[in-house]
């Protein structure tokens, strides 16, 4: 990523923005986060097909927040985020340069939200083969079945919340999980406790869930909690004629129409 | 002091544990799911993983559930009626295929569960807890357990440690404890004479990485240094690494109302959680990832070593491979030693 690294740097001397967020070498066989504010730093920005992780959820982070205009180098899942965010009023241009990064691995660099999203929208979401037949198998089971399924599955989670942490889209500062006064979901990771807060979290991303997988690969204990949200994004492709994030987008969860189909009330 | 050493042949290990399970034994040991081997109630020998280098998951569990229920409660108009779990429903339990370093992590646990007040329940659990340790064999490079005082065949918090002897070989059994000799007295025909006490020449090689006495000298005078915004800027703040540790030992109390009756339970909590530290008024005296960063650090190689004479870290590299952001414990211990105040 020789185009990164250079536009990495011009940035920071320029001071056009105080940070850059990357991918660099990390320890083992991983990459990680990088953030890089000088301009020597900017070598150890790399990318490959190992940079997976979301570099979404530092945009909304405090101590990220506070340093400034920063720059992301963005995949396709990034960058949905990012338009997902801005719709949320979490991000604007003014406090964000995209640079991003095609799916033939090519540097593009964006002058605004708008030509991000506008990127965005040529592609659709779309569910990798294994995981859609995995949700096949869901479907076909009788629902005694499914729900087994969910109770084994969920019954190692010890809620580290490491998928929480690593969604661009949980960014509230306190979350429904954290209340106790009146306490909506309980807090021992119980079968009862786990299956609340899973379902509860599916919920809440329906819609804004841009299906990256983040939540997946940050589970500890390797947990497919990507089946959930991902299931609620075909829903949404079902019921409302699917789902790209948008700068003025509706927001699926949180709109009301007076012809909206009410169907789902048995 | 002269250390009991047998060979159990490489056959041997099914038979002690079908004859375990025969003397109604409860054998919790390592088995796979999605990828990942952690420490389940274990049906037969067959679904014993092995050949791992650690699980994902240590054994603390077993000894601190990670949601404990300690009491029931129910309200009536007479008032309030509490009642204590039964603790001789704690079942025993064979604790089968621990590495070193999660043994020896139990001993640091115990400190903690017995600093000031000695907590009944834990207490109960562990005494009930038969721990068959497993040398390692091979490492990889988030080991570091001799950097903390460890090493791959330490005996510390085993009652038996089986070391294998050569890739497809017998075991050399190191019987420590006495409930190491009640095991052997179930089944002394597996137990046999050993001709072969040396087991140095099998173990894995774990490089000392870094000085954990200079660590907790560099620390006193560490608490202001800015490598703790450095190190934590990637962190998200979860809780993988704490509850991943076979020390870390913090928990949160909640009440499971349910109408006029319900339960407390303690839960596993993390000092990574942005709400660990906040107070009722909103305050938050560790307001920023770099602050929660440094607390951990700090309590498992400053404040464990000074009030309990004891490291909180057994180097078993869980929590840097469990991390979602490569957040590496190793990598920042070294920098902590490197860098210049």
């Amino acid at each position: 990523m020789v185009d990164l690294i250079k536009r990495a740097k011009e940035l920071i001397e320029s001071s056009s923005v105080k940070v850059v967020i990357g991918y660099e070498q990390g320890t083992g066989n991983k990459t990680r986060a990088l953030f890089v504010e000088n301009s020597e730093d900017a070598d150890k920005l790399i990318f490959d097909s190992r940079c997976i992780q979301n570099l979404a959820a530092y945009i909304t982070k405090k101590e990220i927040k506070e340093k400034g205009k920063m720059a992301v180098a963005a995949t396709l899942p990034v960058m949905r985020s990012i338009i997902q965010l801005a719709s949320e009023f979490q991000v604007t241009d003014a406090n964000i340069l995209v640079l991003g990064i095609t799916p033939e691995s090519k540097l593009i660099e964006f002058g605004n939200l708008a030509e991000v999203e506008k990127f965005v929208h040529q592609y659709e979401i779309e569910i990798d083969v294994r995981n859609k037949e995995m949700l096949d198998k869901l479907e076909k089971m009788t629902q005694p079945e499914r729900w087994q399924f969910w109770i084994d599955e969920l019954a190692p989670c010890f809620k580290c919340y490491a998928c929480r942490a690593a969604c661009p889209m949980c960014y509230c500062s306190r979350c429904t999980v954290d209340f106790n006064q009146p306490q909506w979901i309980p807090v021992p990771s119980t079968e009862l406790g786990n299956l609340e807060w899973h379902i509860m979290r599916a919920i809440h991303l329906t819609g804004r869930c841009i299906d990256c997988d983040a939540c997946y690969n940050a589970c500890p204990l390797s947990i497919p909690i990507n089946l959930l949200t991902k299931r609620m994004l075909l829903d949404a492709k079902e019921h409302f004629g699917g789902y790209q994030p948008a700068l003025k987008g509706e927001h699926l969860m949180s709109t009301y129409k007076p012809d909206d189909k009410e169907n789902f009330i048995q | 002091m002269n250390i009991d050493k047998r060979l159990v042949r490489k056959d041997s290990l099914e038979k002690l544990f079908d004859i375990l399970k025969q003397n109604s034994k409860k054998i919790y040991a390592p088995s796979e799911k999605n990828g990942k081997i952690t420490f389940r109630d274990a049906e037969n020998f067959k679904g014993i993983s092995t050949g791992y280098i650690q699980t994902t998951q240590s054994s603390k569990d077993i000894t601190f559930p990670r949601a404990e229920k300690i009491l029931d409660y129910s309200k009536s108009k007479e008032g309030m009626s509490v009642k204590g779990i039964d603790l001789k429903e704690i079942p025993e339990i064979i604790l089968w295929g621990v590495r070193p370093c999660d043994a020896n992590g139990i001993g640091e646990l115990s400190s903690i569960f017995n600093w000031d007040y000695k907590d009944e329940i834990y207490n109960n659990r562990l005494s009930k807890v038969t721990v068959f340790g497993f040398s390692c064999n091979k490492s990889d490079e988030y080991c570091f357990c001799t950097s903390v005082g460890g090493n791959p065949g330490n005996t510390l918090g085993s009652d038996i440690l089986f070391t294998r002897m050569g890739d497809d070989g017998d075991y050399l059994a190191e019987i420590l404890t006495e409930k190491g000799n009640v095991i052997v007295s179930i089944a002394p025909q597996l137990f046999e004479k050993s001709e072969n006490s040396e087991k140095e020449k099998y173990l894995a090689e774990v490089p000392v990485r870094f000085n954990h006495e200079e660590i907790k000298n560099k620390l006193d005078k560490f608490f202001e240094s800015k490598e703790w915004i450095e190190q934590s800027l990637r962190c998200l703040g979860c809780g993988a690494c704490a509850y991943v540790c076979p020390t870390c030992a913090c928990f949160d109390i909640q009440d499971e109302a349910h109408g006029k009756k319900g339960s407390r339970v303690r839960c596993w909590d993390s000092c990574g959680f942005s709400h660990f530290t906040i107070h009722t008024s909103g305050h938050n005296p560790r307001d920023a990832q770099s602050q929660r960063w440094r607390q951990r650090i700090m309590h498992k190689f400053s404040y464990m070593p000074e009030r309990l004479s004891v490291y909180g870290c057994t180097g078993c590299g869980r929590c840097s491979r469990a991390c979602p952001v490569d957040m590496n414990i190793l990598e920042n211990l070294i920098s902590i030693q490197e860098v210049t105040i």
